[in-house]
């Protein structure tokens, strides 16, 4: 197992592979996209019930699955880079945080946006809203707390217990609509008995679920490639200065 | 919906619907921009710190450095 992680520990080689995959993800990315910009814009019908608002959801859900899933990859990166010390791993968890602070910004706010015309408020402090805020501050305390070191080793590790220890709350999140009463709806995707919307929404709606996240995968190399850049600057102005 | 007019104006919604597209595109476009910029940056940096020292002794000394590539 160890051996096959440091195949891939490989920074040369990992950057190889990045620069092979990030134009695919790019135009795939953009292709669904503008596919999901109009299916769901132009194509998709109005709500029965709510309106035009429903078109909002293609922002809202996509982004708040975001926010989920690069937590989750954060934690999961933060894991191997304890357990393996492996430096890829690091580079990933550091570059995922400020990635699903964004995800998660377009969540709320677009959840808001879409909470004042439907709810008749912006703003409920109800268990589904409250635990994404909370996902907010823990992106945000994460991003503060890899940075508040000087030796770069450190701030990851305790970066790395902090998204650890933090990922309880992504079944809280999950789950916060069938335990507490809440204004928020429940799923109508990701349930055992299968998506319960018409597939003139759903697939705009996937559409749009996949372009967010070849959008993720993609700054995501991108941040990652010019991380292990400033790297090798820091290791090559170190030598230098030892030269001088 | 009838018309751009129609279309812009989402049922009466408009003033939800779109800037909720419009975070969405200021946030990723803002990430993707910086995302960017931080990557031209930093390439640009390092070859011009690659071009400016000796290969070899770059090659004798910088173990650590072979390491982090």
């Amino acid at each position: 197992m160890a051996v096959t992680m440091h195949r891939f520990a490989n920074p040369t080689r990992f950057l190889r592979l990045a620069g092979a995959v990030q134009p695919w993800c790019v135009g795939l990315g953009v292709a669904c996209l503008l596919g999901g910009l109009y299916l769901g814009l132009l194509r998709s019908p109005a709500d029965y019930q709510q309106g035009e608002t429903v078109r909002i959801m293609y922002v809202h859900v996509p982004a708040a699955w975001m926010a989920l899933f690069v937590y989750a990859n954060m934690a999961l990166a933060s894991a191997v880079a304890l357990i393996w010390k492996h430096p890829l791993a690091d580079i990933a968890a550091k570059n995922c945080a400020p990635l699903g602070a964004g995800f998660t910004v377009v969540a709320l706010a677009s959840g808001s946006l879409w909470g004042q015309p439907m709810w008749g408020t912006w703003w409920v402090w109800d268990a589904r809203l409250t635990s994404v805020l909370v996902l907010l501050f823990l992106y945000l305390g994460y991003i503060a707390l890899v940075n508040a070191f000087d030796d770069p080793t450190r701030g990851a590790k305790a970066g790395a217990i902090l998204a650890l220890v933090g990922s309880v709350n992504l079944p809280i999140i999950k789950f916060s609509v069938d335990w507490w009463n809440t204004l928020h709806q429940p799923a109508s995707i990701m349930r055992m008995s299968g998506p319960t919307i018409h597939a003139s929404m759903l697939t705009p709606l996937l559409l749009m679920a996949i372009a967010f996240t070849l959008i993720f995968v993609s700054l995501l190399l991108i941040n990652m490639r010019a991380e292990i850049a400033e790297r090798k600057i820091r290791t090559l102005r170190l030598a230098h200065g030892a030269e001088g | 919906m009838d018309g751009v007019g129609g279309f812009l104006s989402m049922g009466g919604y408009a003033v939800f619907i779109w800037p909720a597209y419009g975070v969405a595109l200021v946030v990723l476009g803002g990430l993707a921009f910086g995302a960017v910029r931080r990557l031209r940056r930093s390439e640009a940096d390092l070859a011009a710190l690659e071009a400016g020292r000796p290969r070899r002794r770059a090659a004798q000394r910088d173990l650590t450095a072979e390491e982090a590539t």
